[in-house]
């Protein structure tokens, strides 16, 4: 298996990125775990839980005689402990926000040996998902750094083996820097398939690191690894059409979500007059509109994901069938919409001498920005191109500018310098919850204008008030009703214009038992103590 | 004379090659950033003499293709209609020589599009491509290589021919720029530069930015046959009847630096061709959608394409005769410079 690069942590409280995640959640496990193929709860280390009739009290029962993988037994007292560590705000774990509940930290009672009792301040729609993902921590290994206040400088990768201790089928091996990250089979691992054989089946897992998507093909194409994931629409066909000894396989389109927006931040004192200019048109709904409308989707899906993606005009993925406004209008591309928008908003055109047309705001000026992508996202770069096209034919001179992603989030988030930009976000979950920073406009991703005290125009108001109001509300029904509004809200104003989703592709040798990629994150891991190699192949712990 | 033939046909093999790249809006069929989405990835079009019923035509026709259903790159021949090659026709509007409107192309076919050198991901054409990308790319080495000399010819004559702590400053200050890290330095200036920067902008830029980092080797070479020219007898009795230093430089120095930069010349403007697709990496470069000899190769940089796509690799391949002619000139010139007797000990570095 092939990871992008090193995960920068072992320890669950302060990692941040995908891959470290993604190897995080095999050496840990959490109380109620989501399916990643059905999307539904399941219990884990929890063997059963209960709501009490207002909605604000969770009980948890632990399963019995859990052990971590250092042989040590699990009780009430290491959920308590680690959800303090999740709420201490020294500890700065980004888990935090999730628990803060209508304001107030949720609150964890311990009843027994191994009864919890969760406390909420607010009823929360779903509750028992807030689990998910929230690694249960050894309190014998982590208590005493705690209090020596050095909880953030524990658990790098050259933590020695017997220092570290989880609850996820696998546990720590051997790391060599630079090369890989050995986990090896955790023994005292509680779950066991059907015939009553303890889980994993597999010995060994090996993370490699190859820094680049072309290094894991060729990685995977030599044999050297056995699972690939997080393909690109072109490797995945050249993998497909070479196919030696390995299957590879399209989840459907996942959850992530790619888009671009105009800065739509409040003038301060540092905004130029070019860019309150340009902010003119940007804060005109029918200049987004119009926008969205000269977007070749149908253009975006075939060339830059081969097909093997999903055309996209809300936030909500195709992938995510549960929660998806199905009622939203699918418009397709319409130039002469676009130009009447514009018309309407004020816009005209003049002929340039060679028969091109410029398309002129109230005051005369051109119409003239550059949107920004990053400079490692290939797919990003190319929708930027197709973009860029489609917007000439208004009249629009648009330049892209490929940055590189730290300076390009930088620029976003900080000093809010920039015309435009294409980004995509992949929800890790298929509930709407954990997307609120990007629908409350008080959100750290609400990119268009993040981080607001008070929302700036009256459809984020309103948003605000349908996300907060889909939190507490009960049932399934009218959650999904009051998201489709806001999905509604959402697509009348444009503030993100949505382009496409791409499928979630991946491939395994034959060689793999149980490969079924899931269109969550992690999208292979997510079953690994099932996967398996079948008898009689060389190289067998790969 | 054998040595001035060599030159002279060289010569000429560049200024046909150049002249194809400077007329190429009349010899590009289509407009180098116009996308034709149908067809991404096309291959090259292929050029039939007998159709599919056996008849023989005496003009070369293409078909029209069209995806296959449930296929991403894969085509087939549409062989009811064949499309005639026509020459001389009209088309898409450009400026002959940079001034004068147009639409006439030298090639063409009504129906259909013929696409020489295939296409590419948005299905642009890369015949056009590549001569369009070539008016850029060469004039920026040519310019650039022209704006490197000039600098070193001046750093060089200065330090050579006054020497003293002149030649010290001026050389070390050379090696100084010889040892620095330009590839951060060149990071660092893209972020003090606006956002975004234009194509023409950017052009200048990669002048600008080619001729600053270059100089100092030259600068070096000429410097060691400044030296050495300043000692000889007839610069010496020049001297002697009163010849000022500006005569002096201008008169019997420099002309002896003259082949030395001929050939520098010669092998620093295929260098700087592909110095553009470095600087077009680090985002100082051409930027897409225009068309440069570094947007075109840098598509090979993925391996997917590598694999798939072998059309892809036609315009490195036809790059070479031109890098190629640049490098024969260099060495006909570097002929003829022995010929003339002219201190060979300096060119020793050249290789």
């Amino acid at each position: 298996m092939s990871l992008r690069g090193e995960p920068k942590t072992l320890n669950p409280l302060i990692a941040a990125d995908t891959r470290t995640r993604e190897v995080i959640a095999v050496m840990h496990a959490d109380l109620v775990h989501i399916n990643r193929a059905t999307q539904l709860t399941e219990p884990a280390l929890a063997r059963s839980w209960k709501i009490s009739p207002d909605g604000l009290a969770y009980t948890l029962v632990l399963r019995q005689g859990i052990k971590f993988s250092d042989g040590q037994p699990l009780d009430a007292d290491d959920v308590l402990f680690t959800f303090r560590m999740y709420l201490d705000e020294n500890v700065h774990a980004p888990q935090r926000d999730l628990l803060i509940v209508g304001g107030k930290p949720i609150v964890v009672r311990k009843v027994d040996a191994r009864t919890v009792v969760f406390q909420l301040a607010k009823s929360y729609g779903v509750g028992e998902r807030l689990f998910d993902g929230l690694a249960i921590l050894p309190r014998h290994l982590l208590e005493k750094p705690y209090q020596e206040g050095k909880l953030g400088q524990i658990g790098s990768l050259a933590t020695a083996a017997d220092q570290w201790a989880g609850l996820g089928p696998f546990r720590l091996k051997e790391y060599v820097s630079g090369q890989r990250l050995v986990l090896e089979r955790n023994p005292y691992y509680w779950k066991s398939d059907a015939k009553g054989n303890r889980l994993p089946y597999v010995d060994e897992l090996v993370f490699l690191f190859v820094p680049n998507a072309d290094a894991q093909v060729l990685k995977f194409q030599s044999g050297e690894t056995d699972m690939i994931s997080q393909l690109g629409a072109e490797n995945f066909y050249v993998l497909s059409r070479q196919q030696r000894g390995y299957t590879m396989l399209d989840a459907g389109p996942g959850l992530e979500y790619n888009f671009v927006f105009f800065n739509l931040n409040d003038p301060g004192e540092k905004t130029t007059p070019e860019m309150q200019r340009k902010q003119k048109w940007f804060r005109e709904v029918k200049f987004r509109q119009a926008v969205s409308a000269a977007v070749d989707r149908e253009a975006i899906v075939r060339l830059v994901y081969q097909g093997r993606g999903a055309a996209l005009w809300g936030l909500v993925a195709p992938g995510n069938r549960r929660w998806a406004n199905e009622k939203l209008a699918h418009p397709a591309r319409s130039l002469e919409l676009a130009r009447t928008l514009l018309k309407e908003a004020g816009f005209s055109w003049s002929n340039g001498p060679q028969g091109e047309s410029t398309l002129l705001d109230s005051g005369g000026k051109p119409v003239e920005f550059s949107i920004l992508t990053s400079s490692s996202n290939a797919d990003r770069a190319k929708m930027a191109a197709l973009l860029q096209d489609d917007l000439k034919q208004l009249g629009m001179r648009v330049q892209v500018v490929p940055l590189e992603s730290r300076s390009l989030l930088d620029r976003v988030t900080q000093s809010k310098d920039y015309d435009a930009c294409i980004m995509g976000i992949a929800s890790y979950d298929a509930d709407p919850n954990p997307d609120i920073s990007v629908w409350l406009s008080s959100g750290g991703l609400h990119l268009w204008n993040p981080s607001q005290a008070h929302p700036a125009t009256p459809w984020e108001a309103e948003i605000d008030r349908l996300i907060e109001e889909q939190m507490s509300a009960r049932t399934f029904e009218q959650r999904k009703k009051i998201y489709d509004r806001a999905q509604e809200v959402l697509a009348e104003n444009q503030p993100m214009i949505f382009l496409a989703s791409p499928d979630i592709l991946a491939g395994a040798k034959n060689s793999v038992g149980n490969f079924h990629p899931a269109v969550l994150e992690p999208y292979v891991l997510w079953n690994v103590e099932q996967l398996y190699l079948k008898m009689g192949t060389e190289n067998a712990t790969r | 004379m054998s040595t001035r033939r060599t030159f002279v046909k060289w010569l000429v093999a560049l200024g046909v090659l150049h002249g194809m790249v400077v007329c190429a809006g009349f010899l590009a069929p289509y407009n180098p950033v116009e996308q034709d989405r149908k067809s991404p990835y096309l291959p090259p079009t292929r050029l039939h003499l007998a159709d599919a019923n056996g008849h023989i035509h005496v003009r070369p026709f293409a078909y029209s293709v069209r995806l296959r259903v449930r296929s991403f790159d894969q085509y087939e021949e549409d062989t009811t209609e064949p499309h005639p090659v026509k020459f001389f026709l009209n088309g898409a509007r450009y400026r002959l020589l940079g001034f004068l409107p147009c639409r006439m192309h030298f090639f063409g076919a009504e129906g259909t599009r013929i696409y020489l050198l295939g296409t590419d991901a948005y299905g642009r054409d890369q015949f056009s491509r590549f001569l369009f990308g070539g008016q850029v790319s060469l004039l920026a080495g040519l310019l650039g290589a022209g704006l490197t000399l000039l600098l070193g010819l001046c750093v060089g004559a200065v330090a050579g021919y006054y020497g003293g702590w002149r030649d010290s400053v001026l050389m070390r200050f050379a090696e100084l720029f010889l040892a620095l890290p330009w590839l951060y330095l060149l990071l660092a200036l893209r972020a003090f530069l606006p956002l975004a920067v234009g194509p023409l902008e950017a052009f200048f830029l990669i002048i600008a930015v080619i001729g600053g980092v270059g100089w100092a080797r030259p600068a070096r070479l000429v410097r060691g046959v400044v030296l050495s020219a300043r000692e000889r007898d007839f610069v010496r009795a020049a001297r002697g009847f009163g010849a000022s230093n500006g005569y002096l430089l201008r008169r019997h120095i420099l002309p002896e630096t003259s082949s030395v930069l001929l050939t520098q010349a010669a092998i620093l403007i295929p260098q700087y061709v592909l110095a553009e697709m470095t600087l077009s990496f680090l985002g100082l470069g051409v930027p897409e959608p225009a068309p440069s000899w570094g947007n075109l190769l840098s598509s090979l940089q993925q391996y997917s394409v590598l694999v798939s796509y072998w059309w892809m690799y036609l315009p490195a391949l036809i790059m070479v005769p031109f890098f190629l002619g640049y490098l024969g000139l260099a060495s006909s010139l570097q002929e003829r410079a022995e010929a003339y007797k002219i201190e060979t000990s300096s060119l020793g570095s050249l290789t």
